[in-house]
């Protein structure tokens, strides 16, 4: 077979997939928003994980930890440690918050401030505000500055004010591992819808299968219509599933800058990286693909002429 | 061009279609396959066409044995046996001219070439002009006449036809028989399973008798003594 019969042959059998396709709108509407709405959840799930990642992305280098010291040491000794504290190495800033102050500072935006005249007494310690140096902010080096605020006895608690973070970003991980589960879940289901629509295709088409096997139809010639049909399924999901996640982006975009812009922050949503795309088109089109494949391999099999 | 030795076929069901059958068929010859319904002509075209493979004994088209001949190059020996049906097969939802061209689009022929072929078949059967109806638009006659089309467009070296006029009125039926002939007499081998008496005794061509899945009258040796017997 020359190069040109074999394109020739295959564009026919693109061209005809697609007119059938558009013969039938509603159905293969149907069948597109299935596939769609598989490939787009797992993509969303991903990009939110990403978008959150970016948005936190600016906490993630201000690791500091606040340092209580026990009430009752006087306010001298606690300008003291805090000079102490200037000295270790890999310390970058040391601010020291009195008790008063963190009290007006409470009072200022917690809104107790009526149950705070109420007490006897200030309740909050003096704190140290840590900032350690870029180079020393590895976990490590983070728990070697915790374990040396920790063993002076002046000390009550040492928070690191990064753990949230981290548990962010866990949490973030265990979101990126369940958008993979999901993507595994739906892609199943992508196979079985147009495993289906396949299968429901050809046993339409028994008689033409039959009459095309009997003038000497290769398997092959006879499963091309199919697999360009399952491919075309998988491209307009994908499309369809990029609509989507568009759609709920600019949908989602004014609240998420209203959020940030109350946060502070400059942060916007980040459209789908060229990443994500290129996974939405390339799994749509091999799940369409395989998926027509598997079935027309079962079902044309069983399809022989009879006279 | 065809050879059967010793045939036999069974179906699954238990009835025994063939019982040692052997004939033979030359290259360019054309013969009719006569006997009752049910005496075993159209298993002997489905045995040709590989539709099914015999039970016992040897089949061969074209120099190849059906019996040994593997799944993959069943199309290709397909394409070299031009089929015509009774109820002509033809996909309704497709144009005529999509109907008769599919034998050489299976076969990956350029699409200049389809046309012009698809047009010749369509002349030689009288259909020229009608490419783009559908098989309902045209007459029973006509339907048929597509189907023989669609037979002859590869050029196939055999042709055969499993009660082709079962359908049509008998000038029709003489008309797509004629049609036959003209095949026969540029070369192609042609086989026409008929229980139409009639219709053979118009032509002085060779008739294969089965009856009760036997041959009864191989119809070889002398043309001549078989016309001569009517």
């Amino acid at each position: 077979m020359s190069l040109g019969v074999f394109g020739t042959r295959h564009t026919q059998a693109l061209l005809g997939s697609f007119g059938r396709l558009s013969r039938n709108p509603l159905a293969t509407a149907l069948t597109l928003l299935v596939i769609g709405l598989a490939l787009a959840l797992p993509a969303a799930l991903d990009l939110f994980v990403s978008n959150a990642q970016v948005a936190t992305g600016g906490f993630g280098d201000a690791v500091d930890m606040s340092v209580y010291l026990k009430t009752g040491v006087p306010l001298a000794q606690a300008r003291q440690l805090a000079a102490d504290a200037r000295e270790r190495p890999g310390v970058a800033r040391v601010t020291l918050i009195p008790a008063d102050e963190g009290l007006k500072e409470f009072r200022r935006y917690s809104g107790f401030g009526a149950a705070l005249d109420a007490l006897p007494s200030n309740p909050l310690p003096d704190v140290l505000h840590v900032v350690p140096r870029a180079s020393a902010s590895s976990a490590a080096d983070l728990e070697s500055l915790r374990r040396y605020f920790t063993a002076w006895p002046e000390v009550d608690v040492v928070q690191l004010d990064t753990q949230w973070v981290l548990r962010f970003n866990a949490i973030l991980a265990v979101l990126r591992r369940l958008a993979l589960i999901a993507a595994v879940l739906l892609g199943a289901g992508v196979l079985a819808v147009v495993g289906n629509t396949i299968r429901l295709e050809i046993l339409n088409r028994r008689a033409e299968i039959e009459v095309t096997k009997l003038v000497g139809g290769s398997n092959a010639f006879v499963r091309r219509p199919f697999l360009y049909t399952g491919l075309l399924y998988g491209i307009g999901g994908a499309v369809l599933a990029w609509v989507i996640l568009e759609a709920a982006l600019l949908i989602l975009d004014p609240s998420v800058l209203t959020l940030a812009q109350l946060y502070g922050s400059r942060f916007a949503l980040q459209g789908p990286s060229r990443q994500v795309l290129g996974a939405l088109f390339g799994g749509g089109m091999g799940l369409g693909w395989a998926g027509a494949w598997i079935s027309a391999h079962r079902h044309l099999r069983s399809i022989e002429p009879r006279a | 061009m065809i050879q059967f030795e010793r045939v036999s076929k069974r179906y699954p069901n238990g009835r025994e279609a063939l019982t040692h059958v052997s004939f033979y068929l030359a290259s360019g010859e054309m013969a009719f396959l006569t006997g009752r319904s049910g005496a075993g002509k159209s298993t002997v075209l489905k045995l040709i066409a590989l539709l099914e493979r015999p039970t016992r004994g040897t089949v061969t088209v074209n120099g190849k044995s059906t019996g040994s001949l593997k799944a993959r190059h069943i199309p290709a020996f397909r394409r070299q046996i031009g089929v015509v049906f009774q109820d002509h097969k033809l996909l309704v939802d497709r144009p005529v001219f999509d109907n008769v061209a599919l034998p050489l689009v299976v076969a990956g022929a350029p699409l200049k070439e389809v046309d012009k072929r698809v047009r010749a078949a369509l002349d030689q059967v009288g259909l020229l002009g009608k490419e783009r109806m559908l098989p309902a638009e045209l007459s029973v006659g006509e339907q048929q006449r597509v189907g023989i089309a669609r037979a002859v467009v590869s050029k196939p070296p055999l042709i055969i036809a499993d009660e082709p006029t079962g359908n049509l009125d008998p000038d029709l039926a003489l008309e797509v028989m004629r049609l036959f002939r003209r095949f026969s007499d540029v070369g192609v081998t042609v086989l026409v399973a008929t229980h139409d008496q009639h219709l053979v005794g118009e032509f002085a061509k060779r008739e294969i008798v089965l009856a009760s899945g036997e041959i009864q009258d191989d119809g070889a040796d002398s043309l001549p003594h078989v016309v001569a017997t009517r």
